[in-house]
């Protein structure tokens, strides 16, 4: 039995070297080598180097002149990210939605069957950078008029930033909300700066 | 919906040709013989095994090799207890995260160490880089192992005739860690890094939004501990929604690679036994029997999340895209079902959509492939409670057709009856006692809403989410409906305690009935014995496995998911 103990306490210390220690780090080193810019987040930055986001990471857009995204569970906290993990007939879900379907048909002036259930309906994550094309599309007459430029301009860039499904079966097709955002304003220029500062406001059907 | 059938298929199909090399390989492995890749492996596994003081020569009897697998499972508890437990002190902290408190710990390590991996803390808040590293990757590949190297023992007892011996428990852990998962775990790994899953031991990243908010953006080292949690049907995330968050499952490409993982080892199990019993019709039987289980719920779950919420659809809004609520777009409602009914039939229990959002229907599926626990199941233990359920399909054809009850040419006896039964009783027990508790204790609570805070949604799906809790816990799943409000003294004992005796009971009483079997002398064939290969016996062992794994279960569904069903919203 000692032998058996004392058998059972080395195996569980190498093994722990090994798989919690020796593998990790070697696959650190190959991302630190070969994905440098996966590995440390897909992080996109300023010309002048600050830190704008993650490619990867929804962040909160509430501006009429910027694309939104998706609903989020967890008001686009990436530091504590999850879903709302309400049933399909809880009635504060229904009421959440209900409550985004009007702001959206208030800012937007679209009918309810122009608005993609994805933008009524809270993500898995809470930080799902993509919308459907055709939610990018819904907001794209908005977001022309608040920066002044046509809007078959900024439907050009909605079709350059959309992703289609992995060769064109395997997911869905999709618009990445930061990117695009990011090119309005390379291509219109960034909106004035706003004078608020820290977390934005919040939006109907948000977490109370 | 026709293209995401053809993408479910798809992975399906990759996922069922590349099992059966693998299948072949991991037989080669555990009987020794030469495979392509030990050049590389061999010396790491001969390094640990001398590192560690394995005695390669020594040869246990199912008892002594039960043994060395529970000492061994105590020590990494006991140790792994520790690191949480002290793990604000620790290096590797760049977040500044707080130690666990007892019961939490409790929880957290009884369900990492049994494969099991319900987590009621959130990645991102609740545990240091160090204790990702030390604890949840660590005991992800052993307790994988461990699964591995039962299940191969069971093998080599129901092939054998007049065994005595099974193997040495740490010569087969070792073999499982190095030679399979660790290479398939460093190819996952690699890839789902290309697709962006990052690995840095930088901490938050502290961005400044283009409307000029404060973002702080959790990271880690992910891609490696993603790669083992779904190749070990563990299922516990880096991050608190698992690989629905972007940072662990961030395109389609790495969703296909994570699907893949989650059913390839439990696949291949099914075409190691082939090997080893010599019988490959026996294998192709099984797997048959599986896929004609898993294609049907995958279809119905599909179906469901397709047809979306009835109650949003009629706000008008464009309801094509399925019932989204819970699911990222990149997967759409097709992968998300899937992977839905993929990760609760093996015993994963990750997740790529939050299952408490599904529809009634659709959420009723991840809780059938939990209630049944065998359909390709669990790496080995998978294998190992499908083989209850053969015995019992055996014993109920033998019965029919007035003869004794043989499984490999062994007569399966009361004693084995008896092992069986209780592996197979068990697991509903667990369940349903547990499910009873828990529904007790908020009746008999004033004011529970308040006074426990548990339940996010009311009425039927209230009652579903108690219910999913207790059997994720029995079914060492760990997938949950997460507005359960979990992390409570009660669901960490409760849960604790159903995971550890969920965990070893199936194990170590299949572990006896194959060793028993083991010692039995091979009668052989003739004319009057049942045939397992042949369709018939196929047909039968699908009856008992549905009949007898869900009936069981039939007044739960009922309160659950089907009342939340006919109620409506």
């Amino acid at each position: 039995m000692i032998r058996e103990i004392r058998q059972g306490i080395l195996f569980s210390l190498v093994a722990m070297a090994l798989f919690g220690g020796v593998y990790p780090l070697v696959l650190w080193g190959i991302g630190a080598a070969a994905f440098r810019a996966q590995a440390e987040g897909s992080l996109l930055r300023r010309a002048d180097g600050t830190l704008v986001g993650s490619r990867l990471i929804a962040q909160a857009f509430r501006r009429p002149d910027y694309f939104q995204p998706r609903p989020s569970g967890v008001d686009d906290n990436a530091a504590s990210a999850g879903g709302t993990n309400f049933g399909p007939s809880n009635p504060d879900h229904l009421k959440a939605v209900r409550a985004r379907l009007e702001a959206i048909r208030a800012l937007d002036g679209v009918d309810p069957g122009e608005v993609p259930a994805e933008m009524v309906t809270a993500s898995g994550s809470g930080l799902d950078p993509d919308i459907p094309p055709a939610a990018a599309l819904g907001q794209a007459a908005r977001v022309a008029a608040a920066r002044g430029v046509p809007p078959d301009r900024v439907r050009a860039l909605i079709d350059q930033h959309t992703e289609p499904a992995l060769l064109g079966f395997y997911g869905r097709a999709r618009v990445n909300v930061l990117e695009l955002n990011l090119a309005l304003d390379v291509s219109f220029g960034a909106p004035p700066p706003d004078a608020r500062t820290g977390r934005p406001e919040r939006r109907p059907g948000d977490p109370s | 919906m026709g293209l995401e059938i053809v993408a479910i298929l798809f992975t399906i199909l990759l996922t069922i040709v590349t099992s059966v090399p693998l299948g072949r390989y991991i037989f080669k492995v555990f009987s020794g013989k030469e495979t392509g890749l030990d050049p590389v492996l061999r010396p790491i596994e001969r390094l640990l095994l001398r590192l560690t003081g394995v005695d390669v020569t020594r040869q246990q009897t199912w008892k002594q090799y039960a043994l060395s697998m529970l000492v061994a499972n105590v020590f990494m508890w006991l140790l792994t207890f520790v690191i949480v437990s002290v793990q604000k002190v620790l290096p590797l902290n760049p977040d500044g995260i707080g130690s666990m408190e007892p019961t939490l710990a409790f929880n957290t390590i009884s369900s990492f160490t049994t494969n099991t991996d319900l987590q009621h803390y959130s990645g991102e808040t609740g545990l240091s880089c160090f204790s990702q590293m030390f604890v949840v990757a660590f005991l992800q590949f052993v307790t994988a192992a461990t699964g591995v190297a039962a299940g191969i023992a069971t093998m080599r007892a129901l092939a054998g005739d007049r065994l005595k011996h099974v193997g040495n428990f740490y010569v087969d852990m070792t073999r499982a860690g190095v030679r399979l998962l660790l290479p398939l775990a460093i190819v996952v790994a690699v890839l789902l890094m290309s697709q962006g899953v990052p690995v840095t031991f930088e901490g938050a990243a502290q961005a400044r939004t283009l409307e000029g908010a404060e973002q702080a953006i959790a990271r880690g080292v992910v891609a490696p501990i993603v790669a083992i949690k779904q190749l070990g049907t563990n299922g516990g995330g880096y991050f608190g929604p698992n690989s629905a968050h972007p940072y662990e499952n961030p395109t389609p490409f790495s969703n296909l690679v994570e699907t893949w993982s989650i059913a390839i080892l439990p696949m291949a199990m099914v075409w190691a036994l082939g090997h080893f019993a010599g019988r490959r019709r026996l294998a192709t039987m099984l797997f048959a029997v599986m896929l004609a289980i898993y294609l049907p719920m995958t279809a119905f779950a599909v179906r469901q999340e397709a047809a979306g919420n009835p109650a949003i659809a009629a706000m008008g809004v464009d309801p094509s895209g399925g019932s989204m609520e819970g699911k990222e777009v990149r997967f759409g409602v097709g992968l998300s079902a899937l992977w839905a009914v993929t990760t609760t039939v093996t015993s994963n229990g990750s997740v790529n959509a939050m299952h408490d959002s599904l529809t009634p229907l659709g959420g009723l599926m991840p809780l059938c492939g939990m209630w049944l626990n065998n359909i390709f199941g669990g790496v080995g233990v998978g294998f190992i409670n499908m083989l209850i359920f053969v015995i019992v399909a055996v014993f109920v054809s033998g019965m029919m057709i007035g003869r004794t009850p043989e499984f490999l040419g062994k007569k399966v006896e009361a004693k084995e009856m008896k092992l069986a039964s209780l592996a197979l009783l068990w697991h509903p027990l667990a369940i349903l006692g547990g499910t009873a508790a828990a529904c007790h204790v908020w009746t008999v609570t004033q004011d529970p809403g308040a006074a426990l805070g548990w339940l996010k949604n009311p009425g039927p799906h209230g009652f579903s989410e108690m219910l999913y809790e207790f059997t994720s816990a029995a079914a060492n799943n760990g997938s949950g409906f997460e507005g359960l409000g979990d992390n409570t003294p009660f669901w960490n004992i409760t849960t604790g305690m159903a995971m550890l005796l969920s965990r070893y009971i199936p194990i170590i009483a299949p572990l006896a009935l194959a060793g028993s079997l083991a010692a039995k002398p091979r009668t052989p064939e003739t004319a009057g014995t049942l045939r397992i290969e042949s369709s018939t016996f196929g047909f039968t062992l699908w009856a008992v496995i549905v009949i007898l794994g869900l009936l069981m279960f039939m007044p739960v569904a009922v309160l659950g998911p089907i009342a939340e069903q006919l109620a409506g919203p």
